[in-house]
This record gives structure tokens, C-alpha cells and sequence, in this order.
């Protein structure tokens, strides 16, 4: 089976979301927009180059993914526990995870696994 | 030790003016002494940059130290676009080695915005992490937990724009820059003065001790502001803005008062501690612009 999932979380999310198996999902608190589709791969939010109408630096015929996100958290009927989540500090990207389930490292808390000094403190969003 | 820097911003009511060190390629130390001497005088410090519009110039680091020299208090820049979670702690480290403790980290442009599109974009960590990462080393360790002793003195900063989409999480992301660990924050400069007083107010009253400085650029006329316009990811200018400066009499002297103007604004609204200056006509009217701000050049 862990050897299947993976392949069958990519059948599913990638027609989706965009899913580009990171391994360690966010979906759920970024208004079920993928983070890792914008070119620069930020999990906490826009760059400063997001053009005036809302398109994407890098990708002028594309709107920028937190722009989608930012509007699609609060249109879609998501639980308020998710919506809460949206401005969290997400940590650096687990490249080891790369190509794994995340549904298998959600199950085994292997995503919750942090660099020793990273301060998961400052992770959730305050007010 | 504390940093000019911090001392004004946390410890007196004065503003601070910072302004944008010229990007240098080649000449020595008197390249850079030269800058000095027209500079330094009336700044309290200046940004490093770290290959500004993804175009490759002398290091971040390098120029820092080189400015230090010069008794320029330096703030360094670090962009996420060039460098891995590995190599932006050792530009700290190096720039710890040397005195320097401001720092702004940043999430950068893009490689599409330089003269090198086809190079590998590397954003292994972004902008708010980037100032995670800074604030771990001031407390002693690595990311990985590895300890450095005595840990490292660092002031951290970052930078946000008031005026790019989705303007209203803007606020947002900032207070998660300053959750992160940074205590001020250099504005991207801004054509829209009703985002910036709203963003301002917004910081100031979410996270009040969260210090704004806001940025102006000195240009020649509206050719530059075409430019940044077009060129320049981020940064829209209203057309009746650049209209305004191609059609007056005098379109240089216009472009000079729309900065003041825009300084004057910047410096009045709340939350706001001082003004960043990016020059681009290098001609005498960075001077004026100091003086017309109440500024005395230091000796
Ligand atoms: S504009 Fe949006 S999608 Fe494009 S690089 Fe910036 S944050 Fe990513």
C-alpha cells in the first residue's frame, strides 16, 4: 500500500489542484489552492510583485495563486477551523518529502516533523 | 553592541532615513568611497542589496562589509531567489563576523525580471521564513539546532508592499513578518498614497510596535516612471501620475516635487518612523531633497 499511495494521491490531486506531491499537503488552510503552483513555491503568501490585476509576476497570464487563495478561502464552504489557519507561518518545505503521500505523512505525523531550531511556536496565527 | 539602527527605531522618538547603496560592479574601495561622499552625510544607514532585479552584481555581503569600512552603518539584504537555506545563514554568519547586525530578508524578485531568465530560481525558503531563520541564529543556533556561541546580534527587518494584490491581506502578512521575528519593515515603493495610508494604519494599529519606512525614488521624468511602471514587478503608477510629470513646464522639477510630496505624506502618516531613499538621477537633488525634509548633513 505505501508503495500505490503515492501514485494514487498524484492521480487524484493532480487533475485537481495542481498537486505537485511536496508530501507535506496545506490545501486544506490556503483556500484548497496549491502553494507549490506558484512559480516561486511560497507557502506564506504573495510575493511583492503581484501585477495590478492580480496576475502573477512570473506568469503574466496567470493569476497569482494567493490572489485565488486569499478570494477562494472565504468562497468556498470550508470549515472556519481551516479559514483560521490561512495567515499561519508555514516552515520551510521538507525536500526529503518530495514524492511521498502526504496523506501517509499526515497519518504518521512524519509532517509535523520540524528542523530542531525552527520555532513551532510562532507557527499559528495569533489574532 | 547596538545598531544605529535599532537604537533610533527602539530606544529615541527620531526618524530614520536609509537610503539604497548603488549597485557596484568593478572600481575598488574608491568606487565605493565615491558613493560615500555623496551619501553619507545625510543617512543614518544603507541597504546592501542583494542583486537587485535579479541582474548579478558584488555581493550582498561584500559591499556591507565595504560600506562598514567606510563608517556607513549597513543594512544588509537578502533575497530568497539566489540562495538555499544553507547559503543564506552563512551570508548571515559572514555578515555577523563582521559587525553587521541590520538586516532585511526578503523574498526577492524573480529570475524573469533580470538579464538571466534562464538561471535556476531557488526560493527554498521565502520571505517570512527567510526572517525565521535570521531570528534562530540571533538565539544561538542553526536551523538545525546546532548551537552558536556567543549567538550572533541582529536586527531584523523586512519588507512588504502596501500597494500589490490582494491589497487587503497585506496587513495580514505583515503582522506574520513581524510574528516572525522582524521589528521594522522597508516599504516597496508606492504610486497609490490611499493604500499606503491604509496599510499604515492598519500596522500601526494591529502591531504598534512593528516600524514603518515607507520608500521614495528620485527620477529624472517620466520616462523612469514609465519604466518602473512597465519594468518593475509590483509597481503600478496611476497614468495620471506619469501625465502629470511629462506635461508640465518643467517635467524634471516635477519629478522632483512628486517625490517631496509623496516623502512628506509618507513621513506623516502613523506607524510610520522614517523614509527610504532610492536614488536614481544621482544630480544634487538627493541633497535637496534632505534639506527640504529638515535634514543637516552630518559631518
Ligand atoms: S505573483 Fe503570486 S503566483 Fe506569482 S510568484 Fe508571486 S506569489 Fe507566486
Amino acid at each position: 500500500m505505501p508503495k500505490l499511495l503515492p501514485l494514487i494521491e498524484d492521480a487524484i490531486k493532480k487533475p485537481i489542484w495542481g498537486c505537485q506531491m511536496c508530501g507535506q499537503c496545506v490545501l486544506h488552510s490556503t483556500g484548497m489552492v496549491c502553494p507549490m503552483t506558484c512559480p516561486k513555491t511560497l507557502r506564506n503568501g504573495p510575493c511583492g510583485g503581484v501585477r495590478e490585476n492580480g496576475n502573477c509576476e512570473v506568469k503574466p497570464e496567470m493569476q497569482c495563486i494567493w490572489v485565488k487563495a486569499f478570494e477562494r478561502k472565504d468562497k468556498l464552504p470550508l470549515p472556519n477551523s481551516w479559514r483560521a489557519h490561512y495567515n499561519d507561518l508555514r516552515p520551510p518545505v521538507d525536500m526529503q518529502l518530495k514524492g511521498t503521500s502526504s496523506w501517509l505523512n499526515f497519518l504518521t505525523k512524519r509532517d509535523q516533523k520540524r528542523p530542531a531550531g525552527w520555532p513551532i511556536l510562532a507557527e499559528k496565527s495569533g489574532k | 553592541m547596538m545598531s544605529r539602527v535599532s537604537e533610533i527605531l527602539e530606544n529615541s522618538k527620531e526618524r530614520l532615513f536609509t537610503v539604497e547603496f548603488p549597485e557596484i560592479d568593478s572600481g575598488g574601495m574608491e568606487r565605493i568611497a565615491k558613493h560615500v561622499d555623496r551619501i553619507g552625510p545625510w543617512f543614518d544607514a544603507a541597504n546592501s542589496t542583494d542583486n537587485t532585479a535579479a541582474h548579478a552584481h558584488a555581493s550582498n555581503t561584500a559591499v556591507a562589509i565595504a560600506i562598514k569600512i567606510y563608517g556607513i552603518e549597513p543594512i544588509l539584504q537578502i533575497v530568497c531567489r539566489d540562495k538555499n537555506r544553507l547559503a543564506i545563514q552563512s551570508d548571515l554568519m559572514g555578515a555577523a563576523l563582521h559587525g553587521i547586525e541590520n538586516v532585511v530578508m526578503l523574498t526577492g524578485d524573480d529570475v524573469s525580471a533580470g538579464d538571466e531568465p534562464e538561471a535556476r530560481r531557488v526560493f527554498d525558503l521565502d520571505g517570512p521564513q527567510a526572517v525565521v531563520v535570521a531570528n534562530v541564529l540571533a538565539t544561538g543556533q542553526y536551523l538545525s539546532g546546532r548551537k552558536i556561541n556567543p549567538a550572533p546580534n541582529f536586527y531584523i527587518g523586512a519588507v512588504e508592499n502596501p500597494a500589490a494584490p490582494p491589497v487587503d491581506y497585506r496587513i495580514q502578512r505583515a503582522l506574520k513578518k513581524h510574528r516572525a521575528g522582524a521589528r521594522f519593515l522597508q516599504l516597496q515603493i508606492c504610486y497609490h498614497p490611499d493604500r499606503l495610508e491604509n496599510f499604515c494604519r492598519g500596522v500601526a494599529e494591529l502591531a504598534p510596535k512593528l516600524h514603518i519606512i515607507p520608500s521614495v525614488v528620485l527620477v529624472k521624468n517620466e520616462k523612469s516612471l514609465n519604466f518602473m511602471n512597465d519594468k518593475v514587478p509590483g509597481i503600478d503608477i496611476p497614468q495620471s501620475t506619469i501625465e502629470g510629470v511629462k506635461n508640465s513646464a518643467d517635467p524634471g522639477e516635477s519629478a522632483y516635487q512628486l517625490v517631496l510630496q509623496q516623502s512628506k505624506h509618507a513621513l506623516s502618516l502613523p506607524g510610520v518612523r522614517g523614509l527610504h531613499v532610492i536614488d536614481f538621477r544621482r544630480d544634487n537633488s538627493l541633497e535637496r531633497l534632505m534639506r527640504e525634509l529638515g535634514r543637516t548633513p552630518k559631518l
